[in-house]
């Protein structure tokens, strides 16, 4: 399965290689099979949508699967920059896979667009850059929603990997400012068939509220499983969660739930102030026209604003050099460090040379599940 | 931790532990009759459980699809053996009919059924008849050439069969999951437990189909048949008993189990397509526990597989799954121990 999706795909890459070599080569690779798979294909869908230049040049975009698994997403970035000699590597959606290919953009002196928020030792990402928002940013988000709420002790359910363990960091600490404590810390696999022994734990601490830290339809169970103990306090969950799935899934059980998500899930409803709006709304009627109503989520919004910030740094960068040689790529790393605010769906991004996470403190939006879509609060 | 909660932990290990049993068995059973190690038996429960999910939603499956083109491929496997052997066409012809036949019939019933909506008892047993439809078909297209094969080489058959279902299953059900609607919405309080209905159907299910079983290997022709294919196999063959629809029985055994545990699961978690794999490889540890060779070994040691599960992710949530799968290890070590003989050949 994998390597026919790899060999159907380095089929299409070869057609249309060789002839054109000024071209802007993206190298992409996404969990598009195994466990991550639910966040790599929407990207994949949207990736179909791009537009077909980048500030005036034609782009070539090569989409790898790396099964959600970190060493093919070391071999897929070795073959893009060996090989492919990409201008820029995307990808990929799941944690541990990113932060492994972020090694090969280092050595390789690639830009890097990862699809999830990476956690690196500092200096291991000077050429990573994170699309989504950092965990800091989003638990800032629930945090300043719980003390308005008067939450003062919360519960914490998360994953076992990577996505749970960095949650678990950046909402003891941004809690820990606001006097919030977590009074219970649990955590289970997403192929779990129950959550019982854990739900005890966590209702018998009986915390104000419960922070599930899950993603897409795997987050409604762990949910489900704690009412079940009889919990009736607040929920919430994380921006991995915010997708219709949640609903969808865990039907009336979640109502009241509150989600910690970027713009992009209910732009309509944003103030006309929030810079995202527009590019938010163009975003969810595009990929809802291509793939049906209300289908627009977090990834598929990651994958939307990678042309958007290339189609800035790129003719920054092309004034310097020409696409495909290691000084194109000096350059638009560092045209992305000081282009300064660029506003992208999810927010606003301003990457310096310190800072390769960007987004701005007040970017998370807390949503609530009201009849089973999203509410802005 | 007060008896209460160990009450809890202990009912909550038992229910799943059920399932596990049910797996166990499906392990136990596939491999004395034909020696394969079993990995995709999880596969079944995740088609058993999103194929309902589907059905639910009023659209035709993806595995009456997927039913339908491995059919045309073990008929068509059939009739050129079958050629190969007899030269004769209309035997060859004869014998790929007789393997199209059912799977075609249960494909135009789903697709007529699947809009009409029937009440949930009725969609779950077409899923069962569907999942089940797979067993033998899987024999066929995987196994059967290999019969005479050592367990080795039909282990790796199966880590491919096993990778090629899931891929299969993410092509035809999508990467995120599905919870069905329970079948009995109920809730008895017994103390300080509360038992739900799903997990009473749970229990009855899992222990009609035990009973069912055992009924099945002592009393009937069939099921002693097996038996026999299970302690000689030259033996059995020698008093006229076909190997291959021993096999193919065995598989669509393995596959209605397959399907029921996973309509059992379905209602109470959230069922993605690869769901399977972990819960049916704590079935396998369970059938490992019996030696891969007694039922209610099988049982016995799903049963002890769910409550460590339940008692560990109370204790020690992020190592859950590392102290089920490494009590793997203590437990062959004091099966070698105690059996010192070789398990290669049954």
């Amino acid at each position: 399965m994998k390597f026919a999706t790899k060999l159907i795909a380095t089929a299409a890459a070869s057609l249309v290689s060789g002839l054109a070599l000024a071209d802007i080569t993206i190298g992409i690779s996404l969990p598009l099979t195994g466990p991550a798979s639910g966040l790599g294909i929407p990207m994949k869908n949207q990736i179909a949508l791009w537009p077909e230049k980048i500030g005036g040049e034609k782009i070539k975009v090569i989409v790898l699967d790396d099964a959600t698994d970190p060493t093919n997403g070391v071999k897929n970035a070795r073959r893009f920059v060996t090989e492919d000699k990409v201008d820029v590597i995307v990808g990929s959606a799941a944690t541990p896979v990113g932060i492994a290919m972020a090694d090969v953009a280092l050595e390789s002196k690639t830009v890097q667009l990862a699809a999830t928020p990476i956690g690196l030792p500092p200096g291991k990402d000077a050429w990573s850059f994170r699309m989504p928002q950092s965990n800091d940013v989003m638990a800032h988000a629930i945090v300043q929603h719980m003390k308005k709420q008067g939450v003062k002790t919360v519960g914490f359910l998360g994953y076992t990997d990577a996505y749970g363990e960095q949650w678990l960091k950046a909402f003891t600490a941004a809690g820990e400012k606001e006097g919030i404590k977590l009074v219970a810390v649990e955590r289970f696999a997403r192929a779990d068939t129950s959550v019982t022994a854990q739900a005890l734990k966590l209702t018998a601490a009986n915390p104000d509220a419960m922070l599930v830290v899950a993603s897409g339809s795997g987050a409604a169970m762990p949910q489900l499983g704690i009412i079940e103990r009889g919990y009736k306090g607040k929920f919430y969950q994380t921006h991995a969660a915010a997708t219709k799935d949640l609903p969808r899934v865990g039907g009336k059980a979640v109502e009241g739930t509150y989600v910690v998500s970027g713009p992009v899930i209910a732009p309509e409803q944003l103030p006309d102030s929030n810079p995202s709006k527009k590019l938010a709304m163009d975003y969810m009627v595009k990929y809802g026209n291509a793939y049906g109503k209300d289908s627009h989520n977090q990834f598929g919004g990651h994958a939307y604003d990678v042309p958007v910030v290339l189609e800035k740094a790129v003719p920054l960068a092309l004034k310097k050099a020409k696409p495909g040689t290691p000084e194109f790529r000096a350059a638009l790393k560092d045209a992305l460090e000081t282009m300064g605010r660029t506003v992208v769906a999810h927010g606003t991004l301003n990457w310096t040379k310190d800072d390769h996470w960007g987004y701005t403190m007040d970017t998370g939006v807390i949503v609530k599940v009201v009849n089973g879509d999203f509410q802005i609060e | 931790m007060d008896a209460t909660i160990a009450s809890i932990l202990l009912l909550d290990g038992l229910t799943n532990g059920a399932v596990y049993a049910l797996l166990g068995l499906a392990t136990v059973l596939v491999f004395t009759v034909t020696r394969v190690i079993f990995i995709p038996q999880g596969e079944f429960v995740a088609y058993g459980a999103l194929t309902l999910a589907i059905l639910q939603t009023g659209k035709v499956p993806g595995t009456v699809w997927l039913l339908l083109c491995m059919a045309v491929v073990a008929a068509s496997m059939e009739a050129v053996s079958r050629w190969r052997h007899h030269r004769n066409p209309v035997a060859a012809l004869q014998s790929a009919f007789k393997v199209l036949v059912l799977p075609v019939l249960l494909s135009m019933v789903t697709v007529w059924a699947a809009p009409q909506m029937f009440p949930l008892e009725v969609q779950a047993v077409l899923s069962a008849a569907i999942v089940t439809a797979f067993g033998p078909l899987v024999y066929r297209v995987a196994y059967q050439s290999l019969e005479d094969a050592t367990p080795l080489v039909l282990l790796i058959v199966s880590v491919g069969v096993h990778f090629a279902m899931t891929g299969l299953g993410l092509l035809f059900f999508g990467a995120e999951g599905f919870r069905n609607p329970p079948f009995l919405d109920l809730r008895v309080s017994l103390g300080p437990l509360s038992i739900t209905g799903q997990a009473m159907i749970t229990f009855a299910c899992s222990l009609a189909l035990i009973v069912l079983l055992w009924l099945f290997f002592e009393r009937a022709l069939l099921g002693k048949a097996l038996r026999a294919t299970a302690v000689n196999r030259l033996g059995a063959r020698l008093m006229g008993i076909s190997s291959h629809s021993s096999g193919q029985l065995a598989f669509a055994m393995a596959a209605l189990i397959g399907a029921l545990s996973g309509l059992l699961i379905g209602p109470s978690t959230t069922v993605f397509y690869d769901s399977g794999f972990l819960i049916g490889l704590k079935g396998f540890v369970a059938a490992v526990v019996a030696g891969l060779s007694s039922y209610p070994g099988a049982m016995v040691g799903a049963l002890f597989v769910g409550i460590v599960e339940a008692f560990g992710s109370f204790w020690a949530s992020a190592f859950k799954e590392v102290i089920v799968f490494t009590m793997i290890l203590p437990i062959l070590l004091w099966r070698s121990l105690q059996g010192g003989h070789s398990d290669e050949e049954h």
